[in-house]
């Protein structure tokens, strides 16, 4: 059962902390007490649990268990922010009276009425079933356990596997001074495997994983799906051994599908959200039209794919999910926006403000984040590069937003000489520049393909799960960090 | 807010109580109890105000060799007892660990000092003055060069810590600390582009922070200096890692010799105690109880007591940094060095890990370099914590004659770990310990710089 609409929010509230909508109510008026245009509450229940296996033994487990409230007042460009771990109406009502602190004066007596607004959000992209998103501690072990003897059978070399199993349910709700009172219950589930593979002294890992917004179940039924990341981490741990070093210096390289998309999170991603347009603080602000793609580019940021682990039905703001096309045949065309940086932008919000828990206050997010599929054949796309690297496997990326550099670091890549895939090459830092990078994109792929699940992304230290995808695509000069020649 | 706000570490022995109550052989117990204040001032305006407040348990349970974990908020007493619950019955399915558990009492920290770790002023966050202090900042940094046209804003943080530690081997203990921040990121703009820099402090004490101007006016400089910035082409040069970023190399190191790292086998160091690892200009220490560090205690996350360690002398590894699990897996002695987050188990991590200084300025280094990199910022992870492989995006000055002559951007700078520890071949007078890892500026002879 979802909970979407207002009753359900209220009973979710009334359950869980005692609270009713009338005294919500009664704390907004009161966040409102002076000169602000809008206040939120954002209630919180979140259950994350760990199981982990090391050196064949399932001998880790850990949860956590948080429940408290955020409360935001805005006025003009300003944020006030507070938050509890106790949830309470004295607690909620003090923690008002600090977040209205950045605004002045005394405001007119502003009535609040929650839960009658008809528009709250529709999609429906994670449903939960019958018996819900876990699965007994046993099932999970037996998996686990699974992992492990596939792995170790991959190959003799493998000489130690590391898997986790992950299930997290979050509840949240959220009411606002514009009427709203909506809710939400979140799945997110992953697998993660990380083989340690020696030879000759020489010692290397190689990892994998997935998952989404689903009920556990989901792994249970199909094992090969777990098993096959097991697979997956067991031959990268192998490749890498025979890897050598990576060439220094300016090259054409190849993106695998997938996973790699955290190019367009680094290089463009972070550089369209709102909040640094409309401080004027990124390398994309005023670009508005400008081509800072090649024309075989449309980037888009969709949070409405289903299951997907950066999808959402509603954002952290109460706000539906959509899709936001960023980039339009190389033309910049959007950006990510939350409520606070629309309203001081003159424009909608996007469904993008985020947060990573109540004990943060939102941010323009980016949610599932890809570049839709090209033409042509990804073979054809290998075959077309006389000397470059081919790159499939990425750990993470960073960017400086302001002078749009970005990295993001290769963790399986090979050589192309004469069209031809040859030799593993060790782990990389490729560095470019976002307003530049995509303008080199020369081929792409018809085989787009949105990673496993496995993205957690970093913004002004608040974490939050996204999803990323790329067809093969063909980069005309980016710069490759290795030692080689 | 919560009503009944004891000393944490009598609420987490209560609760180490309640889980031998309830069956387990043995538990430990952390409790925090966190209070932080922050306010941001951007373009001379109040951005936000943020006021918070929690204080929560993690418990950790054995059922024989077996263990499990979880933390809560939720301290009333009826849902504790099914959080004990909860943790007792996942362990009790779990596979048991031969080296799994906690401590002898004999290792424990018997009389831990009374280190002062707080201010011993009043902890009372006041919005005006936070915003006072963030807006002198700012304006220092704005009104230092017409160039300096937006920022990201400048921000004031103070926040209190109360943490308590319980064990069923017969700890209890328990620290206050505080820690004050001031910290801005200015913008500059030419025709050439735009950048941003920041710079920052941080203490214990609020009276010891450095004066809001001074931070603002180091600000403004570490972003002026980065206008004009260009790519190099590919090649090897000597590479000046300037303190701020120096500190990052000492970090890789502390990464590999920590307990996880060690008995998983994942450290480039793993098999080097004892062995020169490292240039003999290099010496490391590692102080959990450095008067006025960010990173001291009197106890560590098991109850041992903290020490200082020679991590690193004149170039030789001599000590691994180990929690009581790893000790025991490596067939060694923890070192008073376990952390943990309340709901993961301990493991080791670095307290106060300073490289110590050396003799050389800054400046006497940069007179030194016929031509070569000073590296200000650094991005990206691209270090192989199995080989010690290091590739990370880089920008700083590139220097001509012992000369800056200009600014970089848009490059990498590769190598292995081992060989540039060994190739340290000055080591600056510059230690600024604010942080728990710090370093003064390190010069390495050789790196591969690829670029254009």
């Amino acid at each position: 059962m979802n909970h979407k609409d207002a009753d359900s929010a209220a009973t979710l509230l009334t359950g869980h902390f005692g609270l009713d909508s009338r005294q919500l109510e009664t704390t907004l008026a009161g966040a409102l007490a002076r000169r602000a245009d809008f206040a939120d509450l954002y209630f919180e229940i979140r259950e994350v649990t760990h199981i982990g296996l090391e050196e064949g033994l399932v001998k880790r487990a850990n949860a956590s268990v948080s429940k408290g409230v955020g409360v935001r007042v805005l006025a003009g460009e300003k944020t006030g922010f507070a938050y509890s771990d106790e949830v309470s109406l004295d607690s909620l009502q003090l923690a008002a009276k600090s977040a209205r602190t950045i605004a002045d004066g005394t405001g007119e007596e502003r009535r609040v009425r929650v839960g009658n607004r008809p528009d709250a959000p529709k999609h429906d992209l994670y449903p939960i079933p019958q018996s819900g998103i876990t699965r007994p501690l046993p099932d999970r072990i037996a998996l686990l356990e699974k992992i492990d003897r596939v792995a170790r059978s991959f190959d003799s070399r493998i000489t130690n596997v590391m898997a986790n199993v992950a299930i997290e349910e979050k509840q949240v709700v959220v009411a606002n001074s514009e009427g709203d009172l909506v809710a939400d219950t979140q799945p997110l589930v992953r697998v993660n495997v990380t083989c340690i593979a020696e030879e000759k002294g020489v010692r290397e890992t190689g990892s994998a994983g997935g998952g989404g917004r689903f009920s556990f179940g989901v792994f249970l039924d199909d094992e090969e799906r777990a098993l096959n990341f097991a697979r997956d981490a067991a031959r990268q741990a192998i490749v890498n051994l025979g890897a050598c070093a990576a060439p220094a210096g300016e090259m054409t390289v190849v993106l695998g599908p997938g996973w790699p998309g955290v190019l367009l999170h680094e290089a463009v991603g972070h550089g369209l959200e709102g909040d640094f347009n409309r401080k004027k603080t990124s390398a994309f602000a005023g670009r508005m039209g400008d081509q800072v793609a090649s024309e075989l580019c449309t980037v888009v940021d969709d949070g409405t794919l289903a299951g997907r682990r950066g999808s959402l039905n509603m954002d952290d703001e109460g706000t539906p999910t959509g899709r936001t096309t960023l980039i339009e045949k190389g033309r910049l065309k959007g950006y990510l926006q939350d409520r606070l940086n629309a309203r001081l932008m003159g424009v909608a919000p996007t469904g993008n403000g985020r947060r990573e828990s109540f004990m943060h206050a939102p941010l323009p997010r980016m949610t599932n984040t890809f570049m839709l599929a090209g033409e042509d054949d990804p073979a054809d796309i290998l075959r077309s590069v006389d000397s470059g690297i081919y790159a499939v496997s990425f750990g993470g990326g960073q960017v400086d937003i302001t002078n749009g550099k970005f990295v993001f670091s290769a963790r399986e890549a090979y050589r192309i000489e004469g069209g031809k895939v040859g030799a593993p090459l060790k782990g990389a830092t490729i560095i470019g520049n976002g307003p530049d990078a995509l303008t080199r994109i020369s081929r792409v792929g018809s085989d787009l393909a949105l990673d496993e699940g496995i993205g957690v992304c970093g913004k002004d230290g608040q974490s939050v799960p996204v999803g990323v995808g790329l067809p093969t695509i063909r980069v005309d000069g980016l710069t490759i960090g290795g030692t080689g020649s | 807010m919560n009503a009944e706000r004891g000393n944490p570490s009598e609420l987490a022995a209560r609760c180490v109580e309640k889980a031998l109550g309830r069956g387990a052989s043995a538990a430990d117990a952390v409790v925090i109890e966190h209070d932080s204040h922050s306010a941001t001032v951007r373009l001379r305006e109040v951005e936000s105000v943020e006021l918070c407040r929690e204080r929560r348990i993690g418990l950790r349970c054995f059922h024989g060799q077996a263990s499990a974990i979880a933390s809560t908020a939720d301290l009333q007493e009826d849902s504790l007892d099914g959080f004990v619950n909860d943790i007792i019955g996942m362990a009790r399915v779990l596979n048991p660990d031969p080296k799994a558990g906690l401590p002898r009492a004999d290792e424990l920290e018997t009389a831990p000092p009374a280190l002062v770790l707080a201010d011993a002023d009043k902890f009372e966050p006041d919005a005006d003055s936070a915003i006072a202090l963030a807006r002198r900042c700012e304006e220092a940094a704005l009104d230092a060069d017409p160039r300096i046209h937006n920022s990201d804003g400048a921000t004031f943080s103070e926040s209190s810590n109360n943490i308590g530690y319980a064990s069923s081997v017969g700890f209890q203990g328990e620290y206050h600390s505080t820690a004050y921040g001031l910290s801005v990121a200015p913008l500059a703009e030419t025709d050439t582009g735009m950048q941003r820099d920041y710079w920052w402090d941080s203490s214990r004490r609020r009276r010891d922070l450095a004066t809001p101007e001074e931070i603002g006016r180091v600000a403004a400089e570490r972003t002026l200096r980065r206008l004009g910035a260009r790519k190099i082409p590919t090649t090897r040069a000597p590479v000046i890692f300037e303190a701020p970023v120096a500190g990052s190399l000492a970090g890789h190191l502390a990464s590999a010799i920590c307990g996880g790292a060690l008995y998983r086998g994942m450290s480039f160091l793993r098999e080097r105690l004892g062995e020169t690892i490292a240039s003999p200009l290099l010496t490391i220490t590692d102080d959990g109880r450095l008067t006025d560090g960010p990173a001291s205690r009197p106890f560590d996350a098991e109850g041992l007591a903290t020490r200082r360690s020679t991590i690193v002398a004149e170039g030789r590894l001599e000590n691994f940094l180990l929690d009581t699990y790893a000790a025991r897996k490596l067939d060694m002695v923890a070192t008073g060095s376990a952390s943990r987050s309340l709901s993961d188990a301990p493991g080791a991590s670095p307290t106060n890990f300073h490289v110590a200084p050396g003799a050389t300025s800054p400046a006497e280094m940069l007179a030194g370099m016929s031509r070569g990199l000073l590296v200000t910022g650094l991005s990206g992870m691209g270090v192989n914590p199995n080989t010690g492989d290091y590739s990370r995006g880089a920008s700083g000055l590139w220097i001509e004659d012992g000369a800056i002559a200009f600014a970089v951007e848009e490059i990498t700078i590769a190598g292995n770990l081992l060989d540039m520890y060994l190739a340290i071949d000055a080591v600056g007078d510059d230690l600024r310990p604010r942080s728990g890892i710090a370093s003064p500026s390190l010069r390495i002879a050789e790196m591969t710089i690829a670029g254009s």
